[in-house]
């Protein structure tokens, strides 16, 4: 389980997380929505411990995350990030495989290829775009990469960071669909971010609502119409007019 | 009175900034130099940045050094020739260019190709998140992008100034042979007899200090690279600037220190 109790980051004088709480139950799919700049990268790159946080405290299993074996600790994670972060110098396969070829999970060399080559496949690519580079691929693709080399220590809880942006409706289902079955095949721990509604009906079981700096609202995903949060509300159905401001 | 106040707060505030950045580098410099001890250590990236920063900056540094030796060859024999002190032309090229030329030179055309291509490259992977991914696949960062690329410089950059001597020299010989109607046999003899071995290993360490600043600052400033396109070019170039100012800043010291001993 991961638990954040009130998470406070500011960057400069804008502060991002004015005091967070949220649960994360273990083999849940939590999403967490929000609008752009309020702070959900932040909060998950907080619990990864890319970014420090001012104040507050975060464990996992009931573990303060900042103290004991780092590498141990990152070794429960997978990460899709946003752009994919795929690393050009490499190739597909090389980055899938990245986590077993070098580390406490280091395999032999076929070995990894092998286990790539088989993630690749889970997430819907072939064998031969194995040995392509990044900037080979489109942006669909890529994303699968990203999410084969996520899963591909087979980690215990993954996070996903806005796994549908810039990629068509089409292939945003298919990603929302490859996110949601690997989660429940592998009884993983989930967080995303994302600002898709799609994404969100498709991965979640539970949904929380970051604005202003706090958890606004959260719940199991089928409460969500259902909540009478005026905020939630505005933002399920993008609408202009509401308690969140929105800049015209 | 309030003018003055001003200017001397802007002042301190510069003062205060740089003692930072100084601090920082220093840090960053100590974290660098610690994963050394260390495992594990990326051999791969290692043999990888070898041949990035050493093998493929030969030929820039080889003609960088032609044309240097072959210049110098030219001017000291316009300078000599007023003091009828035609003949030191080969040991002077050689004692400047394995003491001086040969190192900074070297050093700043190492600078300016490695440092704005390091800065480039690290920069992109901060903006693209590729740095937060090594980290989430429990790799460091700094083991697995800044000690390769530095410890690499530090060793290729002396050899790259050996290389550069020699090719130097010769840039001296075909001028003085060629140009200057030096008898090869004699050029060559002179410049033996003249040249000591500290000549060319103050020369190789100064190398070896070259280039532990070109590849610190091209990873510092990528590390610490701004958001966008605009970021990485500020980066960039804050890295060639603040390594070609360290090489003379660090070459007078090391020579100070030299002339000392």
């Amino acid at each position: 389980m991961i638990e954040l109790s009130d998470v406070h980051k500011a960057f400069g004088d804008n502060h991002v997380l004015r005091g967070v709480d949220l649960r994360v139950e273990s083999g849940t799919s939590m999403v967490i929505i929000g609008g752009s700049g309020t702070g959900k990268s932040v909060a998950l790159k907080c619990i990864l411990g890319l970014v420090h946080p001012d104040s507050g405290i975060i464990t996992l299993d009931g573990r303060d995350v900042t103290k004991g074996d780092r590498d141990a600790f990152l070794a429960r994670f997978g990460m899709l990030f946003q752009g994919g972060a795929l690393f050009d110098s490499l190739s597909v396969w090389q980055n899938v495989a990245f986590r077993l070829l070098r580390g406490s999970l280091k395999r032999p060399r076929d070995e990894a290829r092998e286990i790539a080559v088989e993630k690749l496949r889970r997430v819907g690519l072939k064998p031969e775009q194995a040995d392509l580079f990044p900037a080979e691929l489109s942006g669909g693709m890529q994303k699968r990469v990203g999410l084969a080399r996520a899963i591909c220590a087979d980690p215990e809880i993954i996070f996903f960071d806005e796994p549908t942006t810039g990629l068509d409706p089409i292939m945003s289902g298919v990603i929302n669909d490859l996110v949601r079955e690997i989660v429940t095949e592998m009884g993983a721990t989930a967080m995303t971010i994302t600002h898709d509604m799609t994404s969100v009906r498709a991965i979640a079981d539970n949904v929380a609502m970051l604005h202003d700096g706090v958890i606004q609202w959260t719940g199991p995903v089928s409460g969500m119409d259902q909540s009478g949060d005026p905020y939630l509300d505005q933002f399920i159905h993008g609408r202009a007019d509401g308690p969140i401001e929105a800049v015209r | 009175m309030k003018l003055a106040f001003t200017l001397l707060a802007a002042v301190g505030r510069h003062v205060l900034a740089g003692l930072a950045m100084i601090g920082r580098v220093a840090l960053f410099a100590a974290e660098t130099v610690s994963h050394l001890m260390r495992p594990p250590f990326y051999a791969r990236e290692f043999g990888h940045a070898l041949v990035q920063i050493g093998w493929l900056s030969l030929p820039v540094v080889g003609l960088t050094a032609l044309f240097t030796g072959g210049a110098l060859a030219l001017q000291i024999y316009a300078g000599g020739s007023r003091f009828n002190a035609e003949t030191v032309v080969p040991s002077i090229v050689a004692i400047g260019l394995t003491r001086e030329l040969g190192p900074v030179l070297g050093g700043l055309m190492v600078a300016a190709r490695v440092a704005s291509s390091i800065a480039a490259e690290i920069g992109t992977m901060k903006v693209t998140e590729q740095i937060d991914a090594l980290t989430t696949l429990s790799t460091n960062p700094m083991k697995y992008l800044t000690l390769p690329r530095v410890l690499a410089a530090t060793l290729a950059v002396p050899l790259l100034v050996g290389v550069g001597d020699v090719i130097g020299i010769m840039g001296g010989f075909l001028v003085g042979v060629g140009r200057l109607e030096f008898g090869a046999a004699t050029y060559l003899h002179n410049t033996l007899d003249f040249l000591e071995a500290w000549d060319v290993i103050s020369g190789l360490v100064k190398g070896a200090a070259f280039g532990f600043i070109v590849a610190l600052m091209g990873c510092y400033y990528g590390m610490h690279s701004g958001r966008g396109a605009q970021g990485v070019g500020r980066a960039t170039k804050s890295a060639v600037v603040a390594s070609s100012v360290l090489i003379l800043a660090a070459n007078y010291i090391l020579t100070e220190v030299f002339f000392s001993a």
